[in-house]
């Protein structure tokens, strides 16, 4: 993969086609896929992560720099450079951080010492509860896991495209996520009901009944909203920090 | 006829995967399907009932299920042809870890699952080493990290594997499974052989015979329609 990959129209969950014909996503860019519940964001991600050859459900087809990938680019995991992190990866080998971070490091051949200690941290950008070298994988809570293993998709992993499923719940800190993210050569696509990731992507994919509906690009407006969102973002979690610290509100609030 | 050969431990996705391979050649081949198991095994009839083939169970009792699979494959690839199958698909519970089910003939598929962590590999040496290729269920529960660190494991442990990850569930990479299998050459009985030496047991087998069919071994051997009890000892 060096600079796009191209989605061409499937179908709706009614079988009529979708409404454009094709889209191209490229590297650098930070996407996010919106729609209500069921209107099929999980299953464009998968579309993406598969490499759809009109073998899915939506019949999607998806191009790799204007070419049909063969077998091995897209199922052979040595070839295959998509990245995927959703509420259901786990990690399940007995290992603590530090020694994971090293072992998936080797497994690709580097051997940067300081690297470990910068995906560590990077990880704790992301997330409130702080994540040690010596914590166990297993151990870590859910929204420390997907921190961790953003980061170390971005730092250590090989590939240029990286899907996130509905990361928010996970109680990230997105702000810091999308700075970050943005400063890399990766495609990014966020499927999300988070308005603050939404409106802070470049581009937004509208899904409805399954199908592909629109592609909205990011407005000075959207940036504006934006604010507000972050602002309202940050005195929920204001709020949230307080009871979690297990403060009684007083008064007036 | 055709033979694919599906081994790896209990509950790792086998059956999950012949499914998805029933389902995307049934069109194409006439399938038999034969399950070995030890004491209980559900596969025939959930694959008699949900795609209407010929289906067959061999329980293997206090053998390992890759020694009786030894023992019965002539007479199954007689039994298959017998109902004019063109692919024959065996799935054996392979569960001792010591021997390897995979022959000289055929796709040998042996199938793991990530989620039993990165140390499993080192404890299957012996099961992967003879399989043509090797497919790993549970992509969609395991993190990217895990996965790639897994399947680097593999590519420089046994280097002649070909690796595919899958969500069973949905099998789409399958495909590629299934197409190893339409490349295949058809099966000669005669000259079929296990790929690797078996260990130290109480048969002929155990002894390095490489030979297939219960003909051709002494000691506690086992036929395909034979009951328990009359499995001990057999030769001539
Ligand atoms: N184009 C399509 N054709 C047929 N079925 C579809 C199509 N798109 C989605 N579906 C099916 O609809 C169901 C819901 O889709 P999906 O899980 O992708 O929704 P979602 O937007 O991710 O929902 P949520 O917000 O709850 O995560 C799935 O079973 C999916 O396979
Ligand atoms: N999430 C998930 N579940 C799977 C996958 N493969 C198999 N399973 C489930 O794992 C269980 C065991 O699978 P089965 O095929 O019976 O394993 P077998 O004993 O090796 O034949 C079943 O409940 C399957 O539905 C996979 O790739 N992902
Ligand atoms: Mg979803
Ligand atoms: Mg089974
Ligand atoms: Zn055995």
């Amino acid at each position: 993969m060096k600079s796009h990959i191209t989605i061409y129209a499937g179908v709706d969950k009614n079988g009529n086609k979708e409404n454009y014909t094709k889209i191209i996503l490229k590297l650098g860019e930070v996407v996010s896929i919106v729609g209500h519940t069921g209107s099929g964001k999980t299953l464009l991600i998968s579309d993406i992560e598969q490499l759809s050859q009109k073998d899915s459900v939506s019949q999607r087809l998806i191009t790799i720099d204007d070419k049909l990938p063969d077998f091995e680019e897209r199922f052979d995991p040595e070839k295959k450079r998509i990245a995927m992190i959703t509420q259901n990866t786990k990690c399940v080998s007995d290992l603590v951080v530090e020694e994971f971070l090293k072992i998936h490091a080797l497994s690709r051949n580097i051997f940067e010492k300081e690297l470990v200690e910068k995906v560590i941290s990077l990880a704790n950008k992301f997330t409130g509860e702080s994540i040690t070298g010596e914590a166990k994988v297993t151990e870590l809570s859910g929204g420390q896991t997907r921190s961790l293993l953003f980061a170390d998709a971005i730092l250590i992993g090989a590939s240029p495209i990286i899907l996130v499923d509905e990361i928010e719940n996970a109680g990230i800190n997105k702000s810091e996520i999308l700075k970050y993210v943005k400063n890399e050569n990766k495609l990014v696509i966020f499927a999300s009901h988070d308005p603050a990731i939404v409106l802070a992507t470049e581009k937004r994919i509208i899904m409805k009944n399954g199908a592909i509906e629109k592609i909205i690009e990011h407005t000075d407006a959207d940036r504006a909203v934006l604010e507000s969102v972050l602002e309202a973002d940050r005195v929920i979690k204001y709020v949230q920090e307080m009871l979690r610290d297990g403060l009684e509100l007083g008064g007036g609030m | 006829m055709k033979l694919l050969l599906v081994g790896g431990p209990p509950s790792t996705g086998k059956t999950t995967v012949v499914q998805r391979i029933i389902e995307k050649r049934k069109e194409k081949y006439k399938i038999a399907y034969l399950k070995m198991d030890v004491v209980t095994a559900h596969e025939e009839a959930l694959i008699c009932d949900t795609y209407g083939i010929e289906a067959k169970t061999v329980y293997a009792g206090d053998l390992c299920p890759d020694h009786a699979e030894v023992m019965i494959l002539t007479d199954a690839l007689k039994w298959a042809e017998g109902i004019c199958a063109d692919l024959l698909i065996v799935e054996s519970a392979g569960l001792c870890l010591r021997c390897s089910p995979y022959l000289n003939q055929g796709v040998g598929v042996v199938v793991l699952s990530m989620l039993a962590g990165l140390h499993s590999v080192d404890k299957m040496k012996q099961l992967i080493c003879f399989a043509d290729v090797a497919v790993l269920t549970m992509n969609d529960l395991v993190c990217q990290a895990e996965r790639e660190v897994y399947i680097r494991k593999l590519k420089t442990g046994f280097e002649h594997l070909k690796v595919l990850e899958t969500n069973a569930l949905q099998g789409i990479a399958v495909e590629y499974l299934c197409s190893m299998v339409d490349e295949s050459k058809e099966l000669d009985i005669n000259t079929l052989e296990l790929k690797g030496n078996p260990p130290l047991g109480t048969c002929s087998i155990c002894m390095g015979s490489k030979k297939v069919g219960w003909k051709n071994h002494y000691g506690v051997v086992r036929q395909i329609d034979s009951n328990v009890s009359d499995y001990m000892y057999r030769g001539d």
